[in-house]
Parts: structure tokens; sequence; C-alpha cells
């Protein structure tokens, strides 16, 4: 029957030719709408868990508490043996110790005085390992330069690296304070520049050996965050959070300095941000059901005049109300199936180039504080697609249903009356 | 009984004298006990975090309000850090990177030392009856001493507190507590001082517990345990090639 349907539409190009195109056109944005929003959420999640919440973060309580300021002199101490346990405790996950501080750079003349300076943000991560620099693309990162290879060496954003008119391999003094709050000097040599297409770290940001740090701020083994990522690098809210349960039950306590452990979804309003990126994904199919079905209710109206002749003798000749009802529906349904897969096929296409080149989102994220790429890849995953071709389908059969209900209306016994004018 | 009725009316008139001190005839005696041509001074400064209690010392020198030299003496991580303010000019020394690094901009209103004093505090030493417009509020009692309130407007926008709300002691005439505000009008540092003590013709108080309203914490005591007032001190304590001798 359906195919027999089929047949009908083709042959008949003014019952399908423009219903079709609705369909097409209206999955064709969905689909890249909803792949778009989907790879943007992707790069949140991705950016947000290389430089700032990690899939898993331990802090202290203190720490936790006022987690947005970064502040290191609540962070952990001498906390080897201790991590060396975790590590041990949850061996599928990949840890990571991180310091984030803020200092004052300042740039010499010759005779030691300060000649510029500039306040900076610092992020210290663990140069021996490599899945630590592999972490934050470090050696994408890098714009001139390399990557430091003794202690005392930084990496400085090239923004702040140009406006400050420096040279690669020159001394620069970071002035801070320690976890204690006493003062802290201390010399470093510019090995490298990096862009890292995060607008805070890009902009006045330096990345340093993690050891470097922890003598520049007196923490001994210590550091301000341990970060946890998945063994797939792919944020799966469900375990984490059962790994964040198991780890508070069996290590936090009230004390200022017990550790704590948070889920991704637990910071930079993370968690908000993916339910509301949800909601919004299905707002917008709710919303393309909706002008989609009210367009073909439209079309299928006109539709049931230019037929009304068809449908009155259909009638008269005994064919039921119900199958002639069906009958639509199922036209529908026919040009709903057809109009998804080509808006769906189009679709793909234009997935897959914006997969490949991207979109390049920096100039609309370059004032915002928001982790995300500069960069923004579309997401080619087939439930993607799925969900965009749904919507094209309840829409036609939506329109179809909406305008057949005029078949319930006709007469029987006026129909012959009709047919002999 | 003539003679008696002259008395009283003797005494009245003296007791409307009394009454008639103006606010800046109060704040200019407090600027009298509190400033002068010269300090030494040797302090300890308390600093309770939510981690620790550190003490530090030091060994100031000052003249008037707008220069001064410090010298960090203890513990071992400070020692031989270095200060020097000369007007609007702020610089530190540090020995171990031998770097002489000037303090301006956004850096003033950092933490000294993680203490509850800003750079900008230091830089904001002002003779309070230059400085401000006072008001004069109705009398308390603080800390078991008689006090006038006074309710200070800074004169210029260029201060670090553009309004002060300071109780000072009656007889000794030297502020005994202070809130600090900021031109939105919140508050933002409360001093208490203690520990009066008579130097030489002046009341002073040794003892200082800032409180930086917008942080927890205890606050920061200063503990002064010498001081020397109008000495000579040489010039050169006051020049950038101090910092690195």
């Amino acid at each position: 029957m359906f195919l027999f349907v089929l047949k009908g539409l083709l042959r008949d190009r003014s019952r399908s030719f423009f219903p079709v195109l609705i369909v097409t056109a209206g999955v064709l944005v969905t689909v890249f709408l909803i792949a778009f929003m989907s790879g943007y959420m992707e790069s949140m999640v991705r950016q947000n868990a290389r430089f700032d919440t990690g899939h898993l973060k331990i802090v202290t309580n203190a720490y936790a508490e006022k987690l947005s300021q970064k502040p290191y002199d609540l962070g952990f101490i001498e906390t080897e043996a201790e991590f060396q346990q975790w590590q041990e405790d949850f061996p599928s996950i990949r840890w990571t110790p991180r310091i984030y501080f803020g200092a004052l750079m300042d740039v010499p003349d010759a005779e030691g005085n300060t000649l510029e300076q500039g306040d900076v943000f610092g992020m210290a991560i663990d140069f021996s390992d490599p899945s630590a620099v592999s972490d934050i693309h470090l050696s994408e990162a890098l714009v001139q330069g390399r990557i430091p290879e003794a202690a005392g060496e930084i990496l400085l954003s090239e923004e702040l690296f140009s406006k400050l008119q420096l040279e690669l391999d020159s001394t620069v003094t970071l002035l801070g304070s320690t976890l204690y709050g006493a003062m802290s000097f201390r010399n470093y040599i510019i090995s490298g520049t990096v862009s890292f297409g995060v607008h805070a770290l890009d902009r006045g940001g330096i990345v340093t050996d993690i050891e470097d740090a922890r003598a520049f701020l007196d923490m001994p083994g210590g550091a301000s965050e341990y970060f946890g990522f998945l063994p797939l690098g792919v944020y799966d809210d469900d375990a984490v959070q059962e790994i964040k349960q198991e780890f508070n039950a069996k290590y936090n306590d009230e004390d200022d300095f017990s550790p704590q452990m948070l889920a991704l979804t637990d910071q930079n309003d993370m968690g908000f941000m993916l339910r509301y990126m949800g909601f919004a994904l299905g707002l917008i199919t709710v919303v393309f059901i909706l002008i989609i079905g009210i367009v073909l209710w439209n079309a299928g109206l006109l539709n049931s005049i230019r037929r009304y002749g068809e449908f009155g003798l259909r009638l008269a000749m005994g064919e039921r109300k119900h199958h002639l009802y069906n009958w639509l529906i199922v036209e529908g349904l026919a040009i709903g199936v057809l109009g998804s897969l080509i808006g769906a096929a189009l679709g793909m296409g234009v997935i897959q180039y914006f997969h490949v080149h991207g979109f390049d989102f920096g100039v609309f994220t370059k004032d915002t504080s928001m982790m995300v790429e500069n960069i923004i890849y579309t997401n080619l995953e087939l439930k993607n697609l799925l969900l965009g071709i749904i919507p094209g389908l309840v829409s036609t059969v939506l329109g179809a249903m909406l305008a057949g209900i005029g078949i319930f209306h006709r007469n029987t016994a006026k129909l012959f009356k009709e047919l002999e004018t | 009984m003539k003679k008696i009725l002259y008395i009283i009316l003797a005494m009245l008139l003296f007791a409307g004298v009394a009454q008639a001190i103006t606010a800046e005839e109060i704040l200019a005696q407090v600027d009298e006990n509190m400033n002068a041509k010269t300090t030494k001074s040797t302090a300890r400064m308390i600093v309770e975090t939510r981690r620790a209690t550190r003490t530090m010392s030091t060994v100031s020198y000052a003249k008037g309000n707008d220069i001064a030299y410090s010298e960090y003496t203890a513990p071992a991580r400070e020692k031989g850090t270095k200060m020097l303010k000369i007007k609007d000019d702020l610089w530190l020394y540090d020995p171990s990177t031998d770097r002489v690094i000037q303090i301006s901009g956004n850096m003033l209103k950092q933490s000294v030392m993680g203490s509850d004093l800003s750079y900008e505090d230091f830089m904001d030493e002002v003779e309070l009856a230059k400085a401000y417009t006072a008001t004069l509020q109705e009398d308390i009692v603080y800390d078991q001493r008689n006090c006038y309130v006074l309710s200070l407007s800074a004169k210029t926008d260029n201060l670090a507190y553009s309004k002060r709300m300071i109780y000072v002691d009656k007889e000794r005439l030297v502020p005994l507590y202070q809130e600090l505000y900021a031109k939105s009008g919140k508050k933002l540092k409360t001093m208490r001082l203690s520990k009066v003590t008579k130097i030489n013709q002046r009341w002073y108080p040794l003892q200082v517990v800032f409180k930086d309203e917008l942080k927890s914490g205890q606050g920061t005591t200063m503990i002064i345990d010498e001081i020397l007032f109008d000495i000579k001190i040489p010039d050169h304590y006051f020049s950038k090639a101090m910092l690195r001798k």
C-alpha cells in the first residue's frame, strides 16, 4: 500500500513537490542545528574538562567553598601518599595534579628595575607526565619556542608576550603569595609562547611545571586540584557520579582540608548548561514539528479542496471515511519519509563539511568567560540524523491528520448531488 | 556670695568652652599624636589564616607620612625583603631574585604578606585633618573609655577610603576604633587600636588589629615593640639604593 501511495504521489507532482520541499528544508535545518548544538556542547565539555574541571576533580572542602576563585592557599600540601592511594583506589581513572594561581609578572630593565608589568594567570601541570601535557594540547598550542625542559622555564601567552614586546629566553620575575600568604618572588625564563583558544588563558596565561609552582607558592608535594579523566576521554555523567559517591563516602569528612570529589557537572554551572542544552534541543524539535505541521496542515487543506471531487467520488463508491482518512495519513507519511530522507542526506553533507572544516567561533567567544573552543565542529552521529528525521515524519503525519478531519464532515447523502454539479 | 556666683559662672564658661571643641580640633590633635616628623619602629605582624598563624617582624623608618622604608627581619623566608614608599611610588626588593619591583595599579589593592592590609593601606597614611572633613556625632563609651565619634568624608577622590567612622579617646586624643568605607558606602575594613601608651609627650596605640571585612578570618594584629619619634634618620634610608644594600 505504501509503495502504491508513493507512486501516486510521485506521479501527481502537485500533491508531493511542495510538501516534500518543506519537509526536506525543515529536516535539513533541524539535523544541522542538532548536530551543531551537540558539537558545541561536546566542545564545551571537552574544553572545560581540559582546562578547568577535569571529568572529576579532587579539592579540599575549603577550596570547594570558593571554587570559582581558585584559592590555591586552601589547596593540598604534602599529599603524595594520599594521591598514591587515590590512584590505587580508582585505577581506571587517569589522575594528574594541577595548581592554578594568580601573580604579577614583572619584566626587568638592564639594571633589574621594573620595565613592564602585567597580571598573569598561572596553570601548573606535571611536565614529566606526557598525558598531562597532551591533556591541554600543549604541542598544538605552542606558537613559538619550545615546551619547558628545565626548572625555571615557563610558557607565556602569545598575546601578552607580544604586548610586552618580550623575546624568547628572556627572564621575567613572578611576584605572588605563598600558600601562607607570604610574598613570593621567582625568576623564570620564557621558553615559548602559547595560544590555547581559551580567552582567559590567551589574555595573560602562563604554563609552568608543577614542581616550579610548588616551590614558588610554598606548596611542597601539593596541588590546588587533582584532575581525573575517564579512560575513553569521553564524559559519562553516570559513571562519574558513581565514582564521586564512592570517593566522598570513603574520604570526605567535615575538616576544612579533607578531600572532596567533584564531578564536571558540579562545576562552572556545567550541570545546568548541559541540562539547558538538552532542553534547547528538545525545544527545537517541538518548534520544528509545530511549524512544519501547521504549514503541511495548510497544504493539506488546499489539497483537500483541489481533491474535493476525488474524495467525494471515492466516498460515493463506498469507500469508508476512516479508510480515506488513513489513506491521507499514509500519503503524509510517504511525503515525510521522502522529504526526511532527502533532508537528512543533504544535512549529512553539510554536517560532514563542518565536521571537517568547523566554524570559527572565536569572534563570538572573544569577550566571554565561557570555555568553548574557537573552532566548533558539528557532531557527526547517527542519532543526530535520527533526531532530525523524527520531527520530519511526525509533522507530516500531524499535518495530514489535521487536514483530513474535513473528510468526516462530508455528508454522504449529498455526494451524488455534489457530483452532478 | 558674689564670689561664689563668679566661680560658678567661670566654671560654666569653661564647661562651655570644653564642650565647644570642634571636630576639626579633635582631628588635629589626633594627627599630632599619631604623626611625627620621623619615626623608627620595630614591630610584629601576626597574620591568622585558615591554615596557620604566622608572625613577621619588621624594622621601619618613616619621614612624615609620605616617605617610609621597611625591612622584614623574620621569618627566614621573608627576611631581607624590603619596601620603600616615596609619595605615590612603592618598591619592593626581594633578595632571592635580587629584583626591585615597583608596585602599582591593581597590585596596590593586593594583600601584604597575606595580611588584612593592602599595599594601598601603606600608601594611604594621611593627616586626617588635611584629607577629611569631619562631623562630630554623639559620644560613645568604647573599651571603657569615653570617646568622641567622628564621621569623616574625604575632601578629594584619590583616597583609598572615602569615608571613615572614628572613635577618639576623649582624654588621650588617640583613635581607638576606625571603620573604613568605600565610596559606595560599603564597609571595607575596621581597625581596633589598643595598648595606648605615653611615649615622650604623646599618647600612642601600640597594638592595632586590622580586619578586612570582605575576608573571613580573625584579622591581622600589628604589635609595635619599640617606637622612637622625631629622631635623626639619614636620608640614604629613603633611597632606592638602600633596597639592594
